[in-house]
């Protein structure tokens, strides 16, 4: 013991300071919750908003300051006690108590965990070379920037969002790259053929180099990344590598303290984990989700900032059900593309627009004729109306969903 | 800066000074004015930050772009006036304007 949490009145404990972490706050504060409040996060910073690393910040647009989701001054203000640079190492269910790596003790009546996810590592031989990237922090980011010059080679490892994002980015900043991704074609996981080859036909427009297909098997190089090796004979030089290639939950401090934990720690619409007194909620939850009747773990604002709001009401004895249709975005060059609902299962992709002929058009997802999901690029209503819809569970005709002379708002029959 | 003036839906007035470059939703967001969720951040890509802009400001700000205007026109509470307070920077030139926000954000 070393004796800190004497005297010390319990309060809430969030461990994790994210967009969940930033969002409950928030809704405790706003929602009358007068008590202590601890925020104990493993960065330097106070919470800030992650979506703009690989996009706007990564790409100068805006200032470290903007990425803050609440003035720092913000915590102060709402009797919030911030403590950076430390990780919690484990609970103390029996006492209440959380125990970070340093040593303190934080004892609590109620706690939330919100410690998110972290960068799936590529384990190859040369993993450890210098100039080899990941893209998840405000420090990871100033890392690649300082990478960024006209000319230099990047590789990037992973065609999904981040690699993708990345990608865009560094190409405009007139750097030669090239992703290399395992699938036959980028973003396989999360949207359709159609969406992916568009994809891949724009940035190979842009200059970018797109391999599908192949697998990293090692970094070469003299104490730096060289070469990026794919076993097959391909060999790609590089002067600096980013891996994007998926998050893992952060739920080690759960199940140590033998929580409920399977693909995420396990909660259920209120945020409510196994303990009565704990609660989780972001990248670390797996939820229950009505719209689609079964359970998800997401990786998404959306998804942090509403669980954020559930486990605030849930820890001062109030309700806020979570049952939303989830949400994603991503901006590659002049495309916004919007994302709503989970397309996994579906029976039927329906096109709106030409991908052919022009950077805008839309996939619908329909399972047994029902929409389930959008993929929208530079299409604003079908996303916002999908949106709708998916939540009404609406049965479509994909007859009318492809004729464009009907505007989405009637396109329910 | 630039004071800005929230208008909540029941009424209840924000007056805050807003640093020049900003946007009027980062004005709100960061000085806890309810009424604004602005989930994306600023991406123009949830249309969680609706305000009702006052005619005579109209000209004031700059226009609205095709993405803003077909989020807009799928949200709830839009009435003619409406605007996406993330596409709108603050600069000298609104020194005082009102902005009224809708009953709800959904």
């Amino acid at each position: 013991m070393s004796g800190e949490s004497a005297g010390r009145a319990r309060g809430i404990v969030i461990v994790g300071a994210g967009q969940a972490g930033a969002q409950a706050v928030a809704s405790l504060r706003s929602g009358g919750y007068e008590g202590p409040i601890t925020m104990i996060g493993d960065e330097t910073y106070a919470p800030y908003q992650r979506p703009p690393l690989s996009k706007k910040f990564l790409a100068g647009e805006i200032s470290f300051d903007r990425l803050y989701i609440k003035p720092v001054e913000f915590y102060a203000q709402a009797n919030v006690e911030l403590v950076f640079d430390t990780r919690a190492a484990a609970i103390n269910r029996a006492d209440k108590e959380v125990l970070t790596g340093n040593g303190r003790i934080f004892p609590y009546s109620k706690l939330l965990i919100a410690t998110g996810s972290r960068v799936r590592e590529i384990n190859v031989p040369g993993f450890d070379l210098d100039g080899i990237h990941y893209l998840r922090s405000i420090a990871d980011v100033q890392g690649i920037q300082s990478k960024f010059r006209e000319g230099a080679r990047l590789v990037v490892v992973g065609g999904g969002y981040i690699g993708l994002e990345v990608a865009a980015v560094a190409k405009k900043h007139g750097l030669h790259v090239t992703v290399l991704e395992t699938a036959d074609r980028v973003m396989a996981r999360v949207v359709d053929p159609i969406v992916s080859h568009f994809y891949e036909s724009v940035h190979r427009a842009e200059g970018v180099i797109i391999e599908t297909g192949v697998t990293v098997s090692g970094f070469e190089g003299n104490g730096r990344v060289e070469k990026v090796d794919c076993g097959d004979g391909r060999l790609y030089d590089a002067d600096f590598v980013v891996v994007g290639i998926g998050i893992i939950p952060n739920t080690e401090l759960a199940v140590d303290s033998g929580l409920h934990v399977e693909n995420g720690i396990v909660v259920d619409e209120f945020a409510r984990t196994s303990d009565p007194d704990i609660y989780a909620a972001g990248d670390c939850t797996n939820h229950p989700n009505g719209v689609y009747g079964h359970r998800l773990r997401l990786e998404s604002v959306h998804n942090a900032i509403e669980q954020g709001k559930s486990a605030a009401a849930a820890m001062t004895g109030g309700a806020l059900e979570y049952n939303q249709v989830p949400w994603f975005w991503s901006d590659q060059y002049d495309l916004k593309l919007q994302i709503a609902g989970l397309s996994s299962g579906y029976t039927q992709a329906v096109v709106r627009g030409d991908p052919e002929a022009g950077r805008s058009f839309a996939v619908f997802y329909l399972k047994d004729g029902m929409l389930i999901a959008v993929d929208a690029i530079n299409r604003a209503p079908e996303f916002m109306m999908s949106r709708l819809l998916i939540a009404q569970k609406a049965k479509l005709d994909p007859a009318r969903l492809r004729d464009e002379s009907i505007a989405m708002k009637q396109i329910v029959q | 800066m630039t004071k800005i003036i929230y208008v909540e839906h029941n009424g209840t007035e924000h007056e805050v000074d807003v640093a020049n470059g900003l946007t009027v939703m980062e004005g709100a967001v960061k000085n806890m004015i309810p009424g604004i969720d602005a989930d994306c951040g600023g991406a123009c890509a949830c249309a969680t930050c609706m305000v009702f802009v006052p005619a005579e400001w109209e000209a004031k700000i700059p226009p609205k772009e095709d993405m803003e205007i077909t989020m807009l026109d799928f949200c709830e509470h839009t009435q003619e006036n409406s605007r996406l307070s993330c596409q709108i920077p603050v600069t000298g030139a609104l020194e005082g304007m009102r902005v009224e926000m809708p009953e709800s954000q959904h």
